[in-house]
């Protein structure tokens, strides 16, 4: 626990956190293995260093580089995790998921429903994407509403160093298939160091910063704008309150409906393309809940219909940033 | 014919009984379909009696096995209660899956069946998962992938059998070559002219065995599970075989040549054996008839039973899509 000893006041990024998490977990559960390409030591504890540590303190039995084979590498994860492993199984980037698809959705989902509750997958796929990094339309796609739709999967998006070491413990203690979701420019973001121990439940949301003029719905990459949107707006009397769902399925329909209830207002915010994303959903159970209380339409942000492009000044406009969430909020009260 | 392993008489005459069971059920499966009052999709096994027959013996309850839609036979052979299986079948809440399975999904780690898939070659990659488990806790225990000669040319096969060579696990690929995927011939879509030659690709043992030959699948998979056993690694089990009854129940079978059809179903893999435990001396005419006798009569029972069986309340919908029941 290297990392856990830092002191409080010393900041500490995503990569650590997330090292730190995977860490506990294998010191406490003998069950937990983690494979994945590149995360032993030798290949230099996976590509950013999140799995840095644990090949050499746990073993290569538990703790494996493997070939570049995305359906073999949640296959292995099912299989073990069916007979009481809990694996960690690393996707390196949301985009080659879509080659396991297979193994995650007709698999990993549907095994518990399927076999009348005689197995289950307590698995934890571990995988990173974003736009920002210049790395073009396969390496930074939001799939999360893609595993959303699957009865049986839970997916988790942190959005600070202490909220992914909660929630990362907490899925791979999870009995239920879990899509662990990095956001590749979070990773180096220094923050708070988590707590040793602490756990963030899953399908709970976390009200960030209260507010009664409108409900501004984030998570991921989209927490620390959607603040800066509610810091901007109190000096425009105009007060938000943020959440940060945390956990995409199952979501935390209580926490959010209460909010509007109050708010009366509901802007949900994604790095996910905007056409038929999580925001549509949210947005569709807000209306059919408080339809006749809503003094706005919901508003919904997400990044333009168009694969991830290259050039920089694309890029940019790719992705939803602080100006278009301060006008979708803006929107939702005629200003 | 310098087998390595023969099975004594109390396993050949186990094998028999898995073989004769897994045909009347099959025969019963179709009547009941027939009849209306079991409505059910079904790939039929009829004429692969004889491999998982004598692969089962060679394994130990505690072993796992990952089989397919045309399964039945696997699942029969590695124990599953005929009780549970057929109220599955039928969609009652009495089956394995409490009916939320079905004839594609059947599960039972009770007597080691973890996983039925519907997708072609999704066996193997989990399979692979349960002998990593094994590797990892040194337990000794060993699992086996069940599929066909089509899911040779998907990619998770491939995949799977180079991971398990190359982490060496206690892993057994068994494929059941039945010389058609779907509706299309072996050799119109495959271009090794063996699927065991694949195992040539990956480093690690790749035979082909006459699966409908009881004594040759038993020495075949007895080699390969004791290697597996004995930390060697992964070995490919090409079983040359033939499906009666197409690739689902019901269809024409237009796509199959009929004289293929007819010499397989004259060289029945179960009668043969029959014939041969009785010519040998292992058995009489009368004890086996016995034998069958009362295993038809208990498949009969799990019919009965299953037809009487209860439906699934639909509340079920909400219970097992994750461990939390899924709130009304």
């Amino acid at each position: 626990m290297e990392n856990a000893a830092a002191s409080k006041s010393q900041k500490v990024n995503m990569i650590q956190a997330l090292n730190m998490a995977l860490h506990e977990a294998m010191e406490k559960d003998k069950n937990v293995i983690v494979f994945g390409e590149d995360v032993a030591d030798p290949e230099e504890g996976g590509i950013v260093g999140v799995t840095k540590g644990l090949s050499t303190k746990y073993g290569e039995l538990r703790v494996r580089s493997t070939p570049i084979s995305e359906q073999a590498i949640v296959g292995a994860a099912i299989g073990a995790g069916i007979v009481g492993m809990r694996p960690v199984a690393e996707i390196m980037l949301m985009n080659f998921t879509t080659v396991a698809m297979d193994m995650i959705v007709n698999h990993a989902a549907k095994l518990r429903f399927m076999s009348g509750g005689q197995t289950h997958v307590p698995i934890t796929i571990r995988t990173a994407t974003g736009s920002g990094l210049g790395v073009g339309g396969q390496h930074a796609d939001y799939y999360e509403a893609w595993f959303a739709h699957v009865p049986g999967l839970k997916v988790v998006m942190p959005s600070s160093p202490a909220e992914a070491y909660g929630l990362l413990l907490s899925c791979i203690e999870d009995d239920d298939p879990c899509i662990f979701v990095e956001n590749t420019l979070l990773y180096f973001a220094p923050g708070t160091p988590p707590v040793p121990g602490t756990r963030i439940p899953l399908g709970k949301a976390n009200v960030i910063r209260e507010g009664n003029d409108v409900t501004l719905i984030c998570y991921g990459p989209h927490v620390a704008p959607s603040l800066a949107v509610a810091d901007a707006l109190s000096q425009e009397n105009i007060s938000v309150e943020v959440i940060d769902l945390r956990t995409i399925a199952p979501w935390d329909k209580a926490t959010v409906l209460a909010s509007v209830a109050k708010t009366r207002r509901a802007v949900i915010t994604h790095e996910a393309v905007k056409p038929f994303g999580v925001g549509a959903e949210i947005s569709s159970v807000i209306h059919e809940e408080l339809f006749s209380q809503l003094k706005a339409p919901v508003q919904r942000v997400g990044a333009p219909y168009s694969p991830v492009p290259y050039s920089k000044p694309l890029e940019t406009a790719f992705m939803p940033g602080i100006e278009t969430i301060k006008a979708a909020v803006l929107k939702t009260i005629n200003r | 014919m310098g087998l390595a392993h023969t099975p004594d008489r109390a396993t050949l005459l186990d094998i028999y009984r898995k073989m004769t069971l897994i045909k009347q059920n099959d025969e019963k499966s179709r009547a009941i379909i027939l009849s209306g009052k079991i409505p059910m999709v079904y790939y039929s096994p009829r004429g692969q009696e004889v491999i998982p027959s004598a692969i089962s013996v060679n394994l130990k309850a505690t072993d796992n096995i990952c089989t397919i839609y045309r399964g039945t036979h696997d699942m029969l052979a590695k124990g599953v209660p005929l009780k549970d299986l057929w109220a599955e079948l039928a969609g009652k809440s009495t089956g394995t899956c409490k009916g939320k399975g079905g004839p594609m999904h059947i599960t039972h780690p009770a007597s080691g069946v973890l996983v039925t898939t519907g997708i072609v070659g999704s066996s193997l990659p989990i399979a692979n998962g349960v002998a990593l488990a094994s590797q990892i806790r040194g337990d000794g225990g060993v699992a086996v992938a069940y599929f066909g000669d089509g899911a040779s040319n998907i990619g998770a096969f491939h995949e799977a059998l180079n991971m398990a060579a190359v982490w060496k696990l206690p892993v057994i690929f068994v494929c059941q070559n039945n010389l058609y995927g779907e509706h299309t011939k072996y050799e119109k879509t495959t271009a090794a002219k063996r699927v065991a030659d694949r195992a040539d690709s990956y480093q690690i043992p790749g035979v082909r065995v006459d699966g409908n030959d009881p004594l040759a699948m038993y020495d075949a998979a007895k080699t390969a599970i004791d290697r597996a056993r004995a930390g060697d690694g992964p070995t490919l089990i090409e079983a040359m075989t033939f499906r009666f009854y197409g690739h689902v129940f019901g269809d024409a079978d237009r796509y199959m040549d009929d004289g293929e059809k007819k010499a397989a179903m004259a060289n029945d893999p179960v009668p043969r054996f029959r014939q041969w435990l009785i010519d040998n001396g292992h058995s009489s005419d009368a004890d086996l008839s016995a034998m069958e006798t009362a295993v038809g009569k208990e498949i009969d029972e799990a019919i009965e039973a299953a037809i009487a069986a209860p439906f699934p309340d639909v509340a079920e919908l909400r219970k097992d899509v994750f461990a939390e029941e899924i709130p009304a």
